[in-house]
């Protein structure tokens, strides 16, 4: 089955520095549509800058972003979101003052682009598929709470009740499971993956755990200073030799 | 125009940007470490100018005296207000710290109404400085030349202070982070203090040397603070050079636009001030703002 | 549905209202005429303010520009007052969209410092351009409909079109619009990811406070028969943003509570005393230091209180 998936996210040449710190390196990268992609490195590999370059959050310096063949840099972030690629954040960014309800509410009038209608009362709107969605995330429960009172696992599972909400075909996680108890993970990373497969998405995702990443990614990308030293299967990168490398320490000249 | 009223234009001009500056600078430096905008410092600056009048004509004493009781009334004022008030509200809301400046702003109006009435008030030029200096073409008043050289002065001592010093950097550093600041055992209570109190003693002393040069009515501070906030704003939020930029940039528009369209003088800085906007929206020097 | 409960609590507060000149007190009348329309002006800086989480300093100037357009095209046009008054409200509209299209570039402090630059730009204009706007001495003698000139249908005429208005920035600010511009006001970053231009809601907030404060200078030059270049000054931007807080920014009603409450304590205070700005800086002291939320989170918090005990 893999061979007839179509490359849906095309990277070429990416730079991207701060104040002369070099965050992304000449990264090019391929993501098949249907696939589930794990991005992993170690802590200030550039994941982050890598999530932000693609969804329009930061600009690259050079190179190229393309997604179903077009072109997404310059494009601020809403517009991104429109073309279909939705994220969560790996520091919880959900709205801590409204209800869990209203969270994934406003999420859906945004994403039907609802925002310019002055006169339907909002909080009429999409009632059943925010219900939904909640159910989904496991936080029916939790609908009439207020955002930030929720426990940090439950919060992260809100963003990925609003990035859903976008009805994305392309699914950005940054981190899932951070801060995430073992039991929690395994939850969590179990009902992503139906979600993700159920509603035929395609999962870009980065993550430190490396026993969800081998079990549950199809492909993995190492980032390593900035740059891409390896992507492929994960027998394929598990053997990787630079991998290894960067993996078991030996890195004093990285 | 000609060459000698040109000049004396210019070098009018240039008086009433180094008057500014001083006044300007200390808003701006309390800005860019507390990040606070003291609406109140038009009536520091007020408070300045009527200070200098009672210790010189009521009291008698000399200028200089007059303009260092100025400095000093308002450190006093402005530590107060600090300790007692403001610090508690650091951690809320910008809107909260100004609208707490503004409630100062009506407290001291009112203040001032009950110690000076309501009548208009002038003083004289210091002795030594009421003159002029004959360049051949044209007559340059000593007072206004005065403030050319202190402005600069001034200028130099803050970008020193803040630049060249332990406690400058501390400032600045302060301006960044100051959790980092606090957890390495510096005393950012104490800093912000010292700054707000700085600042608002460069407002008296604004005042104290502004007051030769114009009358001394209860309204006097509204039309200072806006004219800061455009000087400091031009310049770029919390930049000392900015501000000495945009001084003397409103100088410049303020006085030639006297002489040059005199029914639109006090609209031409606000123009000034929206076509550096329009092109750069974080002023001449400014930096565009973080966590955008 | 407590939805239900506001409406009809709204529509007995109008009757009510509609009542007041029977009690025979020009006093009243002129008094209400007043917090009405203040109500309304703080009703609209409260879209930007409460909704967005953009605090305008300059909202004075679509106040001026509503009063002095609407005074103007009545009385040197000689246009009717159903051509002017809307052409008041469109025009503060207008400025509202221009200003505001440079002001959302900004946020925060600076945005803040923008809007009041261009208000005293506005203040400026008013001032400078005595041929039109009457300059210092004011625009005065506005030409009136005959049927307004008396100060009770006045009153009437101010209590419907207030009405109507307020009704509107209810409806606006609880429709997928407004609900939006909370969620603009409580995480800028995350509405830009779920879709949204974060930066043309805020201009759309902008304008829609502009056009509505234009609507209440309108109504305000009519009912004071002149526009005072006062009217355009910072510290009327800084008045408003007062009545808002401290009725509350968080509510829809907070605002007109606040202009009530401050308005009425400036008329009684201004009788016994010329000491109102000490009364206005200790109100704004309280304010800044135990009531962040305003009148109406003190209201909810003595609810609380009573709900426990």
């Amino acid at each position: 089955m893999s061979d007839v998936l179509q490359t849906m996210l095309k990277i070429g040449g990416l730079w991207k520095s701060f104040a002369g710190f070099v965050a992304t390196r000449d990264v090019s990268f391929e993501l098949k549509a249907g696939e589930i992609h794990a991005v992993i490195g170690p802590n200030g590999a550039g994941k982050t800058t890598f999530f932000n370059l693609i969804t329009g959050h930061l600009r690259p310096d050079k190179g190229s972003v393309a997604f179903e063949g077009r072109d997404l840099v310059g494009l601020p972030p809403q517009r991104i979101v429109r073309l279909g690629i939705a994220r969560s954040f790996q520091r919880i960014n959900i709205y801590p003052r409204l209800s869990v309800f209203e969270n994934v509410q406003v999420a859906l009038i945004a994403h039907e682009g609802q925002q310019w209608n002055l006169f339907r009362p909002g909080r009429s709107l999409h009632r059943e598929g925010t219900r939904e969605l909640l159910e989904l995330v496991g936080l029916a429960a939790e609908a009439t709470e207020t955002a930030g009172e929720l426990s940090y696992g439950k919060q992260k599972q809100l963003e990925l009740a609003i990035a859903l909400a976008s009805q994305p075909r392309l699914l950005l996680l940054d981190e899932p499971t951070a801060g995430m108890s073992p039991q929690e993970t395994s939850e969590t990373i179990a009902s992503v993956r139906d979600i993700v497969k159920a509603r035929g998405l395609t999962l870009l995702f980065t993550e430190h755990d490396m026993s969800v990443v081998f079990g549950i990614a199809e492909r993995i990308s190492v980032l390593h200073h900035g740059e891409m030293i390896a992507s492929g299967a994960p027998d394929a990168v598990r053997n990787d030799p630079e991998v290894k490398r960067v993996y078991l320490g030996n890195n004093a000249h990285g | 125009m000609t060459l000698t009223m040109f000049t004396l234009n210019a070098f009018y001009g240039l008086a009433l940007a180094m008057n500014m500056f001083i006044i300007a600078s200390g808003l701006n430096l309390i800005f860019g470490v507390l990040r606070v905008i003291n609406f109140a410092h038009g009536m520091f600056y007020m408070f300045g100018a009527y200070i200098i009048f009672t210790v010189t004509k009521t009291w008698g004493a000399p200028f200089l005296v007059g303009v260092l009781a100025s400095a000093a009334g308002l450190a006093v004022i402005a530590l107060a207000i600090e300790r007692l008030l403001l610090k508690n509200l650091y951690d809320k809301e910008h809107l909260m710290q100004l609208l707490f400046t503004f409630a100062i702003v009506l407290l001291m109006s009112d203040a001032a109404k009950m110690i000076w009435g309501t009548d208009q008030y002038s003083v004289g030029y210091p002795p030594g400085l009421g003159g002029a200096i004959n360049l051949g073409f044209v007559l340059l008043p000593q007072y206004q030349l005065f403030l050319c050289v202190v402005g600069p002065l001034i200028a130099i001592a803050m970008w020193l202070l803040v630049d060249r010093t332990r406690w400058g950097r501390i400032v600045r550093a302060a301006t960044q982070d100051r959790e980092m600041l606090s957890a390495l055992g510096v005393n950012v209570p104490m800093v912000y203090a010292a700054v707000f109190t700085m600042g608002s003693a460069l407002a008296g002393i604004g005042g104290a040397l502004a007051a030769p040069r114009v009358a001394l009515v209860p309204g006097m501070d509204a039309t200072i603070i806006n004219e800061c906030f455009i000087i400091v704003i031009i310049g770029g939020l919390g930049n000392l050079w900015g501000s000495f930029l945009g001084a003397l940039a409103f100088g410049f528009v303020v006085q030639f636009g006297t002489v040059l369209a005199p029914n639109w003088q006090d609209v031409l800085p606000y123009l000034l001030m929206l076509a550096v906007l329009i092109v750069r929206p974080w002023g001449l020097l400014g930096r565009p703002e973080a966590g955008r | 549905m407590p939805q239900r409960n506001q409406l009809i609590a709204s529509a007995a507060l109008v009757v009510l209202l509609a009542l007041l000149p029977l009690a025979g007190s020009r006093y009243a009348v002129d008094l209400t005429t007043e917090v009405l329309i203040y109500a309304l002006f703080a009703l609209s800086l409260n879209v930007l303010i409460g909704f967005t989480g953009n605090v305008s300093f300059g909202h004075a100037a679509y106040f001026a520009i509503g009063g002095y357009t609407c005074a103007i095209l009545l009385t040197t046009y000689r246009w009717p007052l159903a051509i002017s008054l809307p052409a008041a409200v469109v025009l503060a509209g207008l400025v509202a969209a221009v200003v505001g299209y440079f002001c959302v570039r900004l946020t925060q402090i600076y945005f803040a410092m923008l809007t009041l630059a261009f208000a005293m730009l506005v203040w400026g204009v008013a001032f400078k351009w005595k041929e039109v706007t009457g300059g210092d001495d004011g625009f005065t003698g506005i030409n009136l409909p005959a049927m307004l000139t008396n100060h009770v249908s006045y009153f009437y005429f101010t209590l419907a079109v207030v009405t109507v208005a307020i009704a509107a920035l209810w409806v606006i600010c609880h429709s997928a619009f407004g609900l939006t511009l909370v969620a603009v006001r409580e995480n800028n970053v995350r509405t830009g990811f779920i879709g949204v231009d974060t930066r043309r809601m805020r201009w759309a907030a902008f304008t829609v406070a502009g056009s509505f404060g234009g609507l209440a200078g309108a109504l305000f030059g009519m009912y004071h028969r002149g526009m005072y270049i006062e009217n355009a000054f910072w510290t009327e931007s800084a008045q408003v943003l007062i009545m808002v807080l401290l009725g509350g920014m968080y509510s829809f009603v907070g605002p007109i509570l606040g202009a009530a409450t401050l308005h009425l304590l400036q008329v009684f205070t201004n009788q016994y005393t010329t000491y109102w700005p000490t009364v206005l800086g200790l109100i704004l002291l309280v304010i800044v230091m135990v009531l962040p939320d305003g009148l109406i989170g003190l209201v909810s918090r003595v609810k609380a209180r009573w709900g426990k005990t």
